[in-house]
């Protein structure tokens, strides 16, 4: 049992990887916590196919791809914010535009690449076997800098998701706490990337939260269980994809959507509103 | 007793539409301030301007002798009309009425055991204690209402701001509502709470303004309410009155 648990740690980079993904893992399913009570699950989806446009940036420009990608995701968050409150579209449209617009601009740069280097695999689906000694303290520090932002505002960020009307009249400044989100949200994404892709960041970001909602009534409990699962799908996922010989991030992301299914069906009652708290609103 | 608001000519508009004409008021501590009008009157605009969440389009609006957004926060406590919450969001009685003592703490600064005294006093206050561990999907419509009266009493405000608090609350609620507000009042805390009850303003209010998009009267509630000054809007509300809500509630999305 013991040599099945330490087998993959025999290799240093498999080492960096299980880091990498309890960190990924933990972070995104936390932050993910916000992500599904504001109904926000579009926007991991949204600044990842952005950040593609600043990846290929990087490429010709030939700087570090994490540089170019976090500019484009944090540029982007910043736009949805703004779009959302000058446009006076939806926050889900705003995201729509936005995202597409800059993926969009990805591809047109890149097409005009005639002979493009860059390992298109490796950003849409992660390559977490490939997390470097650099990647990975790029990956702690910047989580440790969400984590503590995260902290700070925690009160904050509560108020203003269950009620931010009331909230910003109480003196919480609402606007500025929605911008922190977005950019710290952009942040955990690309320290996400190389984990799990650009295609399935998302699902690190809403599935372990929606899977800690059916489990539980209180913030607090919601928040620590979505980070445990978080937590237990990356690593237990990484152990299944190095025995089955898997792609990792999907391995992990399979493994937060059975959990999700297993929560519907353990929930003992169904939420649902009390049928007087139905007539008045 | 000193100026808690100090409104001067406010225009307020939601794009083309004039919610609010050269308001003219004036709030002194230690005072409850009812305001009566039609619907789509603009008394919720009157109170979520002065709450800070819209802005004048020109006139002079100070609370405590300030732009209402530069205060400190947990200054303003305003309880909305309808609570637009999503009722499955993860938090009990309690967990809401905690969140009035968020503004202001610092963002290192512990839940202290004198924040859980508050919390406690506001549900009791409100009598919700036996209600303080139900989830909020679980709450009549009165219940909830008391919930978020009891998180603005948590924030121990200094101007308190009520959107037709007593709407779809039982007689012995309101009852309960009227003496904890007139305590609050009597301590020195300036209210303004908007209404539909004519009948029992004397009961609630030190002073009354008829509000329909300009300040039609004003002054103590029995004055107010002798002069007809309501009842003569009251005629035309039913023509005009519908058009201007629907363009008004609109833009508040």
């Amino acid at each position: 049992m013991s040599d099945f648990l330490i087998a993959p740690f025999q290799y240093e980079y498999m080492q960096r990887a299980f880091v990498a993904a309890l960190v990924v893992g933990t972070l995104c399913s936390t932050i993910g916590t916000y992500v599904v009570l504001r109904r926000l699950s579009f926007i991991g989806d949204g600044l990842a196919h952005a950040s593609f446009a600043g990846i290929v940036i990087a490429y010709l420009r030939g700087i570090d791809y994490y540089v170019g990608a976090l500019a484009v995701a944090v540029v982007t968050a910043l736009g949805i914010g703004f779009v959302n409150r000058r446009a006076g579209v939806s926050l889900d449209t705003a995201i729509g535009v936005l995202f597409t617009g800059a993926f969009a601009f990805g591809v047109f740069l890149m097409s005009r690449v005639p002979r493009y280097m860059i390992d298109l695999q490796s950003f849409l689906f992660g390559n977490i076997l490939g997390v470097s000694r650099e990647d990975l303290w790029l990956i702690l520090v910047l989580a440790l800098v969400v984590t503590v932002s995260l902290a700070l505002l925690y009160r904050a960020l509560l108020y203003t998701t269950f009620d931010p009307v009331v909230a910003e009249a109480s003196g919480i400044r609402a606007g500025f706490v929605d911008y922190a989100l977005l950019v710290l949200l952009a942040l955990t994404i690309i320290i996400s990337l190389e984990t799990v892709g650009i295609v399935l960041v998302a699902a690190l970001l809403v599935t372990p939260a929606a899977t800690a909602f059916q489990l539980t009534r209180r913030f607090t409990r919601m928040l620590v269980l979505s980070a445990a699962i978080g937590a237990f799908c990356a690593v237990v996922g990484l152990y299944a994809s190095y025995y089955l010989q898997a792609a990792s991030g999907a391995t992990i992301v399979l493994l937060a959507t059975i959990l999700f299914f297993l929560a519907m069906l353990v929930r003992r009652r169904p939420l649902r509103q009390s049928s007087a708290a139905r007539t008045t609103r | 007793m000193s100026e808690a608001v100090r409104i001067r000519e406010l225009t307020v508009r939601y794009d083309q539409v004039v919610a609010l004409d050269r308001v003219n008021l004036t709030l002194q501590t230690g005072m409850a301030l009812g305001i009566v009008g039609p619907n789509g009157s603009g008394k919720s605009t009157l109170l979520k301007t002065i709450a800070g969440l819209l802005s004048p389009a020109s006139g002079v609006l100070e609370v405590f002798g300030a732009a209402p957004r530069t205060l400190p926060p947990g200054t303003i406590a305003y309880v909305p009309q309808i609570e637009a919450v999503d009722w499955s969001f993860p938090a009990n009685v309690y967990d809401v009425v905690a969140m009035g003592r968020f503004p202001r703490l610092g963002l290192l600064q512990r839940f202290s055991k004198h924040d859980r005294r508050v919390v406690d006093a506001a549900l009791e206050a409100l009598r919700l204690g036996d209600l303080r561990n139900r989830h909020i999907s679980q709450l009549s419509g009165g219940q909830q209402q008391r919930t978020f009266v009891a998180r603005a009493i948590a924030q121990e405000p200094k101007l308190l701001l009520l959107d037709e608090p007593t709407t779809g609350v039982d007689a012995a609620t309101e009852e309960a509502l009227r003496e904890l507000i007139r305590g609050l009042v009597k301590n020195g805390l300036p209210v303004l709470m908007t209404t539909h009850d004519l009948d029992r303003a004397a009961d609630w209010f030190d002073r009354l303004v008829v509000v329909d998009r300009r300040v039609l009267a004003e002054g103590d509630p029995e004055t107010v309410l002798a002069s007809g000054a309501y009842a003569g809007i009251r005629e035309h509300t039913h023509v005009h009155g519908h058009a201007r809500t629907d363009a008004a509630s609109e833009q508040q999305r």
